[in-house]
């Protein structure tokens, strides 16, 4: 943008991070264009609002090294995820890159982001329980919010819906089905 | 790979970590044959998801199977173009479906398995395995859940389930000894802090076992001696017909891609 000042104008405040060397810009700029890669199953949420992107770390022969984190390891849309960070990364033009499978630590639906969460719930997926305990987790005895009327009166009707990372629920008050992100 | 495993015998450890990739490729296809055939909708989604999650585990240990082996096998020629005597997963996962009772069962009894074994395993001085058994662990969890939830109604529901899943019990427990059943190459691994103890596991094992065998009304036979090593490429005819299926199309058209 060009702005054009007279003299004597204060000049705009810097940026909060006003030392950016090329190397962080190129990071930056990997993480804007992320923002914009959707999930293939979920596509409101990106796979930043996933958590899936574990870190973006440029390497000392300047190749930026992209960590992709799975969510589940049988999951079929993780192919996909890697080949649109792959394009997205290439459109951006943030030069040579690799993007590499985390598996360690293991992709918690923790990792999901307060927007991610947010996104969950508009699009009509209940958002996974935080850091339960494994107890809770395994026998969920809390019942599951219906997304529509909000009754508690729900009831699981499958383990695995219609991708591996949710379950299938009914609410037995408005009686609709509905989706809750599984605690992993 | 981390620098402890390394000083390993790599033979040994491929062969290990066949076992347990092979393990979870046979079962995925096993439950895989449900597709389109379960009693009901929700089912088939079950089987197919732990199905899924399966091949994914297969596909983790596969490909570091081949890079333990260092001959340029990946994950592809590990699953299709090797024979049924050198896949080494216990024969248990190779027991045909039968009704929908005994897939449950063998799932129960399976799932608890890779439950113990993977929890302990995520402390393996092999940190790839540690990550991989950490990562899968989180989801063996929900097929625990899942299967046991089943037995559970199954057993304790009316007569004729009842009937049907003790039959699956008393007909497949027999082939839980051999996942239990440590040799020299599962002791050298647990000497090395690789792998848990089989002991340890089956004692964790018989606790779960137990627990949800009680919920469901099952009755618990007894442990009897085995002789089948599926764990050393001694399979039942039955694995034949999986590799016949799983590998007619990389055999046909060698390197086909899609």
């Amino acid at each position: 943008m060009s702005a054009v000042f007279t003299a004597g104008e204060p000049a705009p405040a810097p940026t909060p991070a006003p030392k950016l060397t090329p190397a962080d810009a190129r990071v930056t700029t990997a993480w804007q264009a992320l923002a914009g890669v959707e999930d293939p199953e979920i596509p409101a949420l990106s796979v930043i609002d996933l958590g899936l992107i574990r870190g973006i770390t440029p390497q000392g022969d300047g190749t930026l090294k992209v960590d992709l984190s799975p969510t589940y390891v049988g999951c079929p849309a993780t192919e996909v995820i890697r080949n649109s960070v792959e394009a997205a990364l290439r459109d951006a033009g943030v030069g040579a890159f690799v993007v590499t499978t985390v598996l360690s630590p293991a992709w918690s639906s923790d990792w999901i982001t307060a927007e991610g969460r947010r996104k969950l719930e508009l699009y009509g997926i209940v958002p996974p329980e935080q850091s339960t305990s494994l107890r809770e987790m395994l026998r969920m005895n809390r019942p599951v919010g219906c997304p529509r009327c909000h009754s508690t009166d729900t009831e699981c009707i499958s383990e695995f819906g219609s991708t591996p990372c949710k379950a299938l629920h009914r609410c037995r008050t408005c009686l609709e089905p509905f989706e809750y992100f599984k605690c992993i | 790979m981390s620098a402890s495993s390394a000083r390993v015998d790599a033979p040994a450890l491929f062969h290990y970590v066949l076992r347990l990739g092979d393990l979870a490729l046979v079962l995925g296809q096993r439950l895989g044959e449900w597709v389109g055939h379960s009693p009901a909708l929700e089912e088939d989604l079950g089987l197919a998801n732990i199905a899924l999650d399966m091949i994914g585990q297969a596909r983790l240990l596969l490909t570091y199977a081949g890079e333990v082996e260092a001959r340029g096998r990946g994950e592809d020629d590990l699953a299709f173009l090797r024979e049924h005597g050198d896949y080494l997963n216990a024969i248990l996962a190779e027991q045909p479906n039968g009704d929908f009772g005994h897939t449950i069962v063998r799932q129960v009894l399976i799932d608890a398995f890779q439950l113990e074994l993977y929890e302990r395993m995520t402390a393996s001085a092999d940190e790839r395995l540690a990550a991989i058994a950490a990562k899968s662990v989180k989801e063996v969890r929900y097929h625990l859940r899942y299967s046991s939830g089943w037995l559970v109604r199954l057993g304790d529901g009316t007569e004729e389930s009842h009937q049907r899943a003790q039959a699956a019990v008393d007909a497949l427990w027999p082939y839980t000894v051999e996942l239990f059943a440590e040799d020299e190459l599962d002791r050298s691994m647990a000497d090395q802090g690789i792998a848990p103890r089989l002991a340890d596991v089956k004692v964790a094992w018989d606790r779960r076992l137990d627990a949800i065998l009680a919920e469901a009304t099952l009755k618990r036979p007894a442990d009897r001696p085995h002789s089948w090593h599926g764990k050393r490429g001694q399979h039942s005819e039955h694995l034949g017909y999986i590799l016949a299926e799983m590998q007619h199309l990389q055999r046909t058209y060698p390197g086909a891609r899609w």
